[in-house]
């Protein structure tokens, strides 16, 4: 009894229940519409495992998401919604293409000077969310809402400028090549790559035809890097006061409005290295005009909100809500579902998971009941 | 000139008219102590509802209150969730909007041979004076007749809450539902009605996008709008008339980049698009400053606690 | 004595629970409609929770109830709202930014036509029931705009609006002036010739003698008696609320000041709503004694900590430690000048709830050594910190480190506040209402630590709107009034009366300034 209850009280039990919810919800809705859910489920972790190729896919498409989900997830823990992620990806996918395209320095050069320059944009764009809350006290999903928008027009403006337009397209140039981050980039273009890679067919599947780089080493790193700053360091002792009670971090000495700015600074920096990071790592290496937006930031919401604000956790809600999408995008073709269901499903557990936060409180209560009967 | 006054009037009120519904909605929820974040998804699942039916039925005041019932189902769910069920209001609205999007766009598919898009309907929401009676310079300001809704609606919702025993309640339920519930108000109902309500007005204006601006769904078709509206609730400090003003002064700085985007100004037109992002932000620094949210909003409320 | 229809209320043999703890062991009681019936205790005897239970707000476990003879269910305040029963509850119950006439007719709205609000028809309503029990309020006035006496009008005008009979007053007179009092016991005497039955709620003797006709004594969960109240005395009242096995006075030497450590000179601070709060105020306090502040809440002793810990700003006037200047700082500042603060509020100034006890603990300290080392911090001397405060302030439960703080009782969190603002070795400790909330032993524990630090050679200064815990525990008492210190004097050489007067905005000499 104990042990069940100790179980439900974990935050991983939750998470796991909201996924089922997801999962049983749109076998549901797929039966309700005439499909079959088995042949459905099959279709998408086919799309995911059934290739090393697939597999690949999934954990490129999964590193910005993961990115800006540490964002959404550290901003959290400081009390702050972060919703603005979306702005800050584009500000480092902006800053990364502007700088990778005017600079051409040696890759061990280049590659630092670009993707922090996507770090510095987006840590800005973060900063003057944190400085408007400190000093003016606007909320920060207002402001938020408003610079998404303005990264979003700015982007456009960028892409349509002289400099960087790309004539007869509806992007900027590709920018060079020394800021690829893709992993054995040269190599697998030589002949002597190539030759090899055609005697390893995996490694072809994997290397060759798809973009794999060093983005989710980037991820894995940021996560635990953070994991470390909130939890071990004095800083995020401070950060954490903060977000848990303003008042008692104010009265105790520490200064709440700097650590709102440190926290935006670094929630925007973070989700700015994601842009940064799909710039240089995945094609097509540059940015494009934006009819809507990409919502890279506004998924990281829901990464970060499956993984209950762990930053860790974001690695594995990242490559669960990567995966699905990625998975799901054959359901259209292979049975004519509709892919958005995959949309509907993610929706779905970022539900349960706000509803399964009773379930410890209802395990509290099992306990509870359990003792009035023992008496 | 007059023209390109009347212009910028018409366009106004187009403009802002789905953030009108979409603002007075959020206001009602969180008026109530119910944070709608998830306004954007239920005008996602009005502006698809609203024109899907019109095209079955052929006739748009069908779809336009369809439109509304979509959104308050839909908005059940979050009233559920953060009621009943004391789960994280933000989270639940995130939800709802992914939720929304994802409906929206699957009905679609479903029912138009895996289209994103729906056909344009034939009938949209009549304009004030007919359709084609009016021409010349006063062509612009015959506007949709969804605007004069929304205008309607603002007034009795500022009637309601200022001069009716309900408005009076709700407004007690989100500053202190503690003291509501001492004098018998039933605050778990009155947020319940408040949040299902708010999802009708979504509906409403997802559909006044899809039934009187354009004539169709697509994806793109709801992008923002219901964000914007979330700011202008903030922004109008909680109150009918303030949310009406701020989105008319968001569809104002709209119609503005499009009047001097048509010009020969030598601003790049998205530059100018920035203008009404940039102005909000401006015009917050300067005036709003601190806005105080209703006391008990975003509050599950415990019964004896207090 | 038998139930019987000219007895407003009578309860019979109620015992209500608290997981373990019996709040209410059969408890009895008899109100004559018509009469003013005082309920005397100590703070946790267990008086409020028995008039919970008559207005529906906790189910007792046991036991009846009877309204004029009639057995009746309450199980919940509406049913006791619609008996007549009204209840003004310690902390108020209003909605801050409406009118005194919106919160009166709430739920019960005067409407014409579909649910229109009729104001007019209210506000002649209203004005009957002012006019009727002399109960003076504008009704257009915002409650966020009316004084503390004025917003307990309102509760009771609510209540009688309500129609009722039976009006329950729980602790009325803690938060008001003596003028405020001497005007509400004139409403609850217009009131009771009016028929209506009042219970109050209260552990001061002298306001009992004042206004109620009975009283009935309640210690520690069981009923002690009823008495007449014309035919004791003040001192038989105090003997049956406390009992002879408990004695509340604190056991302590005489104090042995040394030099001026803290001095605050012509100290103007202004409130939230940009009005002078304190004003020119003076006060010094030497080492090894306690001063403390007795004043009604908000005469300025909020803004008054708020100036010394730097949470506001001060407009003018100097705040000195060690001779060095401290106000317009920061908290940080104020803290590293050797000042702890133990705050009123534990939950939202005192505490992080979602941090552990040991977090709690260091929570001024974490970037120093050895809790932070290289900016990385060091768990193991956070803990150990921990566990050694936790045993010497018998912090329960035992070993509790690891536990959200949170989850400790309200006694066990303040000892938390006090152990970590203790260990800071301060030169200057403030106090602010610290035996809050807590039950007689904690409070004890909460003055002989005072006393202890005092013995040390700290300075303390200790703010209270309980004025037996002034008097009880200081060695010097400043009496606050309107924002600024009127009189200080030494323990011992004035009475309570005279200290009382001053707390109203009298001089010493009897006569109103």
């Amino acid at each position: 009894m104990e042990k069940i209850v100790n179980l439900l009280k974990k935050q991983i039990t939750s998470t796991i229940i909201a996924i089922l919810c997801g999962f049983i919800v749109v076998a549901i809705l797929l039966t309700l519409t005439g499909y079959s859910p088995f042949e459905a489920f099959g279709i998408l972790f086919n799309g995911i495992f059934s290739k090393p190729k697939y597999i690949s896919q999934v954990i490129i498409k999964a590193t910005p998401i993961i990115l800006t989900g540490i964002s959404v997830a550290f901003a959290f823990k400081v009390g702050l919604f972060n919703i603005g992620a979306e702005g800050q990806y584009i500000m480092g996918t902006i800053a990364a293409t502007v700088a990778g395209i005017l600079f051409d320095f040696p890759p061990v050069l280049q590659i630092p000077v670009v993707v922090l320059s996507g770090v510095c944009a987006g840590g800005i764009y973060g900063a003057i969310v944190g400085f408007l809350k400190a000093k003016y006290g606007i909320h920060e999903v207002i402001t938020s809402i408003m610079l998404n928008w303005i990264a979003f027009y700015l982007g456009n403006f960028v892409v349509n400028t002289q400099r960087f337009h790309q004539p007869d397209s509806t992007g900027t140039y590709i920018i060079n090549e020394s800021g690829f981050t893709m992993f054995l980039y040269g190599w697998k273009r030589s002949e002597e790559g190539k030759a090899f890679l055609m005697e390893h067919p995996v490694l072809l599947d994997v290397i060759l035809k798809t973009d794999v780089n060093f983005g989710i080493v980037f991820a894995i790193i940021v996560a635990v890097a953070v994991a470390i700053l909130l939890k071990k360091t004095t800083k995020g002792y401070e950060l954490r006061s903060v977000g848990f009670n303003k008042d008692a971090a104010e009265f105790a000495g520490i200064d709440v409005k700097k650590n709102i700015l440190h926290a935006m600074l670094i929630a925007g920096a973070v989700a700015g290295l994601a842009g940064a990071l799909t710039i240089t790592g995945m094609s097509p290496h540059k940015i494009s005009t934006m009819g809507t937006f990409e919502n890279y930031g506004f998924n990281g919401m829901s990464v970060a909100l499956i993984a209950g604000s762990s930053p860790i956790g974001c690695i594995f809600a990242g490559l669960l809500f990567a995966g699905l999408l990625y998975g799901g995008g054959s359901l259209q073709s292979a049975i004519g579902a509709p892919s958005e269901i995959i949309n509907i499903m993610i929706g779905t557990i970022v539900f349960f998971v706000a509803l399964t936060k009773i379930v410890p409180v209802l395990a509290d209560k099992l306990v509870k009941r359990g003792e009035k009967h023992a008496r | 000139m007059l023209d390109n006054l009347f212009l910028l009037i018409g366009i106004t009120l187009m403009y802002s008219t789905p953030l009108i519904f979409g603002g007075l909605g959020g206001m009602v929820s969180e008026r109530s102590g119910v944070v709608n974040i998830g306004i954007e998804g239920m005008m996602t699942v009005g502006a698809a509802t609203g024109v899907s039916v019109a095209y079955f039925t052929g006739n748009p005041w069908f779809g336009f209150l369809c439109a509304g019932l979509a959104g308050g189902l839909i908005a059940l769910l979050h009233a559920i969730a953060s009621i009943t069920f004391k789960a994280d209001q933000t989270i639940s609205g995130i939800a709802i909007n992914l939720m929304g999007s994802g409906i929206s766009l699957f009905m679609c598919r479903l029912l138009f041979d895996g289209a994103t898009h729906t056909p344009a309907v034939e009938r949209k929401i009549p304009k004030l004076f007919g359709d084609t009676r009016i021409t010349g310079v006063a062509k612009n300001l015959n506007v949709d007749l969804t605007v004069i809704f929304a205008l309607v609606l603002a007034v009795v919702l500022w009637f309601v809450f200022y001069k009716t025993k309900w408005g009076l309640r709700i407004r007690a339920v989100g500053e202190h539902p503690a003291a509501a519930d001492t004098l018998g108000i039933n605050v778990a109902l009155t947020r319940y009605v408040c949040v299902v309500i708010s999802g009708v007005l979504a509906g409403f204006g997802g559909a006044s996008v899809t039934l009187a601006i354009i004539s169709q769904f697509s994806p793109t078709a709801i992008s923002g709008q219901g964000f914007i509206a979330l700011a202008a609730v903030i922004f109008g400090k909680w109150t009918p008339h303030g949310v009406y003003g701020a989105c008319l002064l968001f569809g104002f700085a709209q119609a503005l980049t499009i009047i001097l985007g048509g010009g020969n100004f030598a601003v790049p037109s998205q530059i100018l698009s920035m203008l009404p992002y940039v102005l909000t932000i401006i015009i917050l620094i300067l005036f709003v400053g601190r806005s105080v949210a209703p006391k008990a909003s975003g509050v599950a409320y415990e019964k004896g606690a207090r | 004595m038998d139930i019987k229809k000219d007895y407003a209320v009578q309860m019979r043999a109620i015992t209500k629970k608290f997981g373990s703890f019996t709040a209410l062991d059969q408890v009895d009681i008899d109100i004559k409609k018509g009469s003013i019936h005082a309920i005397l205790g100590e703070n946790g005897a267990g008086k409020s929770t028995l008039m919970n239970v008559l207005y529906g707000l906790y189910q007792a476990e046991e036991g009846e109830i009877y309204l004029e003879g009639e057995k009746v269910n309450i199980k919940n305040p509406n049913i006791a709202i619609s008996h007549g029963i009204g209840m003004v509850h310690q902390h108020f119950m209003l909605v801050d930014n409406f009118t005194v006439t919106q919160n009166i007719i709430l739920g019960n709205e005067v409407v014409s036509g579909a649910g229109v609000l009729n104001m007019t028809k209210a506000h002649e309503q209203i004005k009957d029931i002012v006019k009727k029990y002399g109960l003076e309020v504008d009704p257009d006035a915002k409650i966020e705009d009316i004084s503390v006496g004025m917003q307990q009008r309102v509760e009771i005008l609510k209540a009688l609006y309500r129609g009722a009979e039976v009006l329950i007053l729980d602790e009325p007179t803690a938060v008001l002036t003596p003028q405020e009092i001497s005007e509400l016991i004139k409403i609850m005497h217009n009131l009771a010739k009016d028929g209506k039955t009042i219970i109050i709620i209260t552990h001061k003797l002298k306001e009992i003698k004042e206004s109620a006709d009975v009283c009935t004594i309640i210690r520690r969960g069981k009923y002690i008696d009823t008495v007449t109240v014309s035919e004791v005395s003040e001192e038989d009242l105090a003997e049956m609320m406390v009992g002879h096995a408990v004695k509340l006075v604190v056991d302590k030497t005489e104090a042995d000041p040394k030099e001026v450590i803290f001095e605050i000179k012509d100290l103007v601070v202004q409130n939230e709503r940009k009005l002078d709060a304190v004003k020119n105020l003076n006060l010094k306090i030497r080492k090894g004694e306690i001063v403390g502040i007795a004043g009604i809440d908000g005469n300025g002793q909020k803004e008054l900590i708020e100036a010394i810990t730097c949470l506001t700003k001060s407009k003018s006037g100097t705040i000195k430690i060690n001779g060095k200047e401290i106000q317009n700082t920061t908290p940080r500042n104020v803290i590293n000048h050797k000042v702890a603060t133990i705050h009123e509020d534990r939950q939202k100034r005192g505490l992080v709830l979602n941090f552990t006890v040991a977090e709690n603990m260091i929570i001024e300290n974490y970037g120093k050594e050895p809790y932070s080392k290289k900016g990385f911090l060091n768990k193991k001397a956070m803990y150990e910190n921990a566990k050694g405060l936790i045993k010497d302030y018998d912090i329960r439960p035992d070993n509790c480190e690891g536990l959200l703080v949170r989850g400790l009782s309200g006694g066990n969190q303040q000892k938390v506040i006090i152990a970590r603002e203790v260990t800071n070795e301060p030169d200057l400790l403030i106090a602010v209402q610290p035996t809050r909330g807590l039950d007689v032993g904690a409070i004890e524990y909460v003055h002989k630590t005072l006393i202890r630090e005092r013995d040390k050679g700290k300075a303390i200064l200790l703010v209270s709107f309980e004025l037996d815990e002034v008097m009880n525990v200081s060695d010097t008492v400043a009496v606050i009034y309107d924002g600024t210190i009127v009189e200080t004097f030494k323990q011992g050489t004035v009475d309570e009366n005279t200290i009382g007067l001053l707390m109203a905005g009298g001089a010493a000499d009897g006569k109103n300034s």
